[in-house]
């Protein structure tokens, strides 16, 4: 569309609007339809949701399942397993609502034709390790889209959502949000009476290992653009545990999952030299964390302090032992299936170097960091707890809604539940929905739109289209302007400074109080360039967009990592004026909210609940 | 691998257009064909490979990283219910792997809509859509006594 062309406007009056079609919005889609049989469900996605979200590519494993019907585990079990993992610091109550509904999500998931894998003795599902079952998942996104178009009122595919709207009268309430469409450039205004974020978390606000042609292979989709927390940040909505962010081990180069190399392939790891080093690092990391590196299993976050240890002592590269296990073609046909159903990538990096893992041991290297709420780590929107056993101080609404009134959280968007994986992430948008459904119920009036706040949000959506159309003259041709940065070198400032200042891959990790003021200081530079984005066309404002949640996201981050005074999980980042654990001071949350009016960042402890017998 | 499409192939039906989910297929307005706006933002997902009516779209490896002369080729049938894959090294070594991806109609999925609807009572309860049942367990959706919640380090 030219810029002085009419833009349509497209208004859309529903009840619950769910904001990204990926896994824990088909979860919200499927159950708001089930409790609200009259209410209108409007999905909306910023791609088409045939394939988005993380598992648009597919999954060859269901990472979050208890077998309950098996005795197999139960989940208080769950519980503690995350909590572990996260050295501690989970909500409890969140985590344990996950465990109790994840079975019947993964029961209804091969009801509509998953195909899973079965233990051929025992008939169960085949596990991969204590969590994981094995399933055929490359058709995984298609089947669940399918159940959400069904239960949908309408499904929006390529709207891009901008901003969420809040009630005139209480700015404190959600009442819908805008975006564009990136096909049409139309504007769209929804208005909802419940708004359920599901979407991404963020990969691309660190500079990646990859940066020429390969900067998409990152371990997580690029398209996941931090939208989940772009979003509420903006608005006001409290996040929780943002320093979390989580740096993966993974095959080299297309960061292929290790899973089933480890859980059910039983290959292992080993230094340049044919060593075994993890016992190596062993006092090292308990000088760090005391006897956090006792527990079992091991906190991922342990086993990549001692793999960056042994690489820093001249040990690399790190191996992963394969060439026993592939000898069993059934095990080299598991190996191989696990990549082409869910990293193909790293299939085409072993074909292109010739790296067949029944010769060769493939390398490891870790990532780049994320920041996401429904994998390994559990930062986003601090919601509330379940009805039935929540403890006061962590239930002010109805489950999972956060802070801002009528606003739900849900996969990647919700913090503190770790480990919801694919199913988990559905179950947790299953929760929120049922929740909304009850909300509005509940509420009295509707919210109200403010009619000038709709207009200043169309003006700011599509300024970036202006910036370049007006720019543009002032240069012969070519990517270099004095008026304006395109997204691209938006995005890639960003992820250098917070590379830089924050705890990236270049520094190992390591960042401190200085460095991250440093980097404050330098990111409200980019905050007041982000408003000189040119977009040369839609795609391009989509980017800008997208890049607009990252920075807000990014800078939460390192507000959270700034408060946070102590090393909580060594192997994802240090802090390296406060080198160790202190659960003396910060066995707590971090929490914080962003004024959006004075554009400052406040910030405060919540405690932490665990389940004791 | 980012993705590429063969000119011979393409006739510009927009499939992966439509399905790419970061939005960088898109429609070459001279040629009236699909092509790969933005490699560097491509996960190398290949939904729009697996999309292609024409078998149009290839990939090759990120040129960072991946020598050429590799394919991953793939070929998805839903009437048959499997992908199948073929993956050529750059030396020349073949292997081939074919897997099941669904295993009930496509289209057969309920809305939620068809079941009873819920009774009242259940609202408040915990409950989700098919629970208890569909848990397969006895004794009903897992409860946790509040008093096992204690503030603190453990």
């Amino acid at each position: 569309m030219g810029l002085f062309k009419r833009r349509k406007t497209i208004q859309v009056a529903c009840d619950i609007l769910v904001v990204g079609g990926g896994m824990a919005g088909c979860g919200a889609v499927y159950e708001a339809r089930y409790w609200g049989r009259d209410l209108k469900v409007v999905c909306v996605e910023k791609a088409n949701i045939e394939r988005s979200g993380a598992v648009a590519q597919g999954l060859y494993a269901i990472n979050c399942y208890m077998g309950m019907q098996w005795g197999e585990n139960q989940p208080e079990d769950f519980v503690r397993y995350a909590s572990n993992d996260l050295m501690g610091l989970v909500r409890e109550d969140l985590a344990y609502d996950i465990g109790r509904h994840v079975d019947s999500t993964v029961h209804m998931f091969e009801d509509w034709g998953l195909p899973m894998m079965r233990d051929p003795k025992t008939g169960r599902y085949q596990r991969e390790g204590k969590w994981q079952i094995m399933i055929h998942g490359e058709s995984y996104k298609p089947i669940v889209a399918e159940a959400a178009r069904k239960a949908a009122t309408e499904v929006y595919n390529r709207i891009m959502v901008t901003h969420l709207l809040v009630d005139k009268r209480d700015r404190n309430r959600a009442a819908g949000a805008v975006g564009f469409n990136v096909r049409t450039g139309d504007f769209y205004v929804f208005r909802a009476r419940a708004v359920i974020v599901a979407a991404g978390g963020a990969s691309h606000i660190f500079k990646p290992r990859s940066v020429g042609e390969g900067m998409g292979r990152t371990w997580y989709a690029p398209w996941s653009s931090a939208s989940a927390y772009g979003l509420p940040i903006q608005i006001g909505t409290k996040m929780t545990q943002m320093e979390n962010r989580i740096v993966l081990t993974r095959f080299k180069d297309g960061y292929g999952p290790v899973g089933a190399y480890f859980l059910h392939l039983k290959t292992y790891t080993q230094n340049a030299y044919g060593e075994e080093y993890e016992s190596r690092w062993y006092e090292d990391t308990k000088k760090l964390v005391g006897d956090y590196v006792d527990r079992h299993p091991v906190p991922t976050c342990l086993r990549n302090h001692a793999l960056l240890k042994e690489l820093a002592h001249g040990g690399g590269p790190i191996r992963m032992v394969t060439t026993e296990a592939f000898q069993d073609p059934h095990k080299e046909t598991v190996g191989w299936e696990n990549f082409l159903g869910m990293t193909i990538g790293q299939a085409v990096v072993w074909a292109s170097q010739n790296i067949d893992p029944k010769h060769t041991n493939p390398e490891l290297t870790t990532s780049e960091p994320y920041v996401m709420g429904s994998h390994a780590t559990c930062s986003g929107a601090w919601a509330s707890g379940p009805e039935d056993y929540a403890p006061g101080e962590y239930r002010w609404g109805y489950n999972r809604m956060t802070t801002t009134s009528g606003l739900f959280g849900a996969g990647d968007a919700s913090g503190g539940t770790p480990h919801k994986f694919s199913s988990g992430s559905f179950t947790e948008g299953r929760i929120a929905a049922k929740a909304a459904v009850n909300y509005i119920n509940d509420a009295g009036e509707e919210p109200l739109v403010d009619e000038t706040e709709i207009g200043r949000l169309k003006a700011e959506i599509f300024e970036p289209l202006e910036n370049y159309a007006i720019g543009r003259n002032e240069i012969v041709a070519g990517t270099v302007s004095p008026s304006y940065i395109l997204p691209l070198h938006a995005l890639q400032r960003l992820e250098k400074l917070m590379d830089e200042y924050c705890g990236g891959i270049t520094v190992n990790y390591m960042t401190n109080e200085p460095l991250l003021n440093r980097g404050l200081e330098l990111m409200e530079m980019l905050k007041d360039d982000a408003r000189h984005i040119g977009a040369e066309d839609l795609h391009q404002l989509q980017r800008t967009w997208e890049f607009r949640h990252r920075l807000l996201a990014s800078e939460s981050v390192m507000q959270h990592t700034l408060f946070r005074k102590e090393t909580r999980w060594p192997g994802y980042y240090y802090r390296g004026d406060h080198m160790t654990l202190d659960d003396d001071n910060w066995h707590c949350f971090t929490l914080s909210r962003y004024d959006a009016e004075t554009d400052t960042w406040s910030m405060e402890k919540a405690p932490v609940y665990h389940i004791v017998d | 691998m980012p993705t590429f499409v063969y000119m011979s192939h393409c006739d510009g039906c927009g499939h992966c257009v439509d399905v790419c989910p970061s939005d960088i297929m898109h429609i070459d307005t001279t040629y009236r064909r699909a092509f790969n706006i933005e490699p560097n933002m491509c996960w190398e997902c290949y939904s729009c490979v697996k999309a292609c009516p024409q078998n149009a779209i290839d990939v090759r490896g990120y040129a960072d990283f991946a020598p050429l002369g590799h394919s991953v080729r793939v070929r998805r049938e839903e009437e048959k219910g499997t992908v199948s894959w073929k993956i050529k090294f750059r030396n020349g070594e073949e292997k081939n792997f074919v897997s099941p991806i669904r295993t009930t109609k496509w289209g057969s999925i309920k809305s939620p809509a068809e079941y009873d609807r819920p009774e009242a009572s259940r609202f408040r309860s915990q409950e989700l859509a098919h629970e208890p049942d569909l848990l397969n367990i006895d004794g009903g959706l897992p409860v946790l006594d509040p008093k096992r919640l204690k503030p603190g380090a453990v």
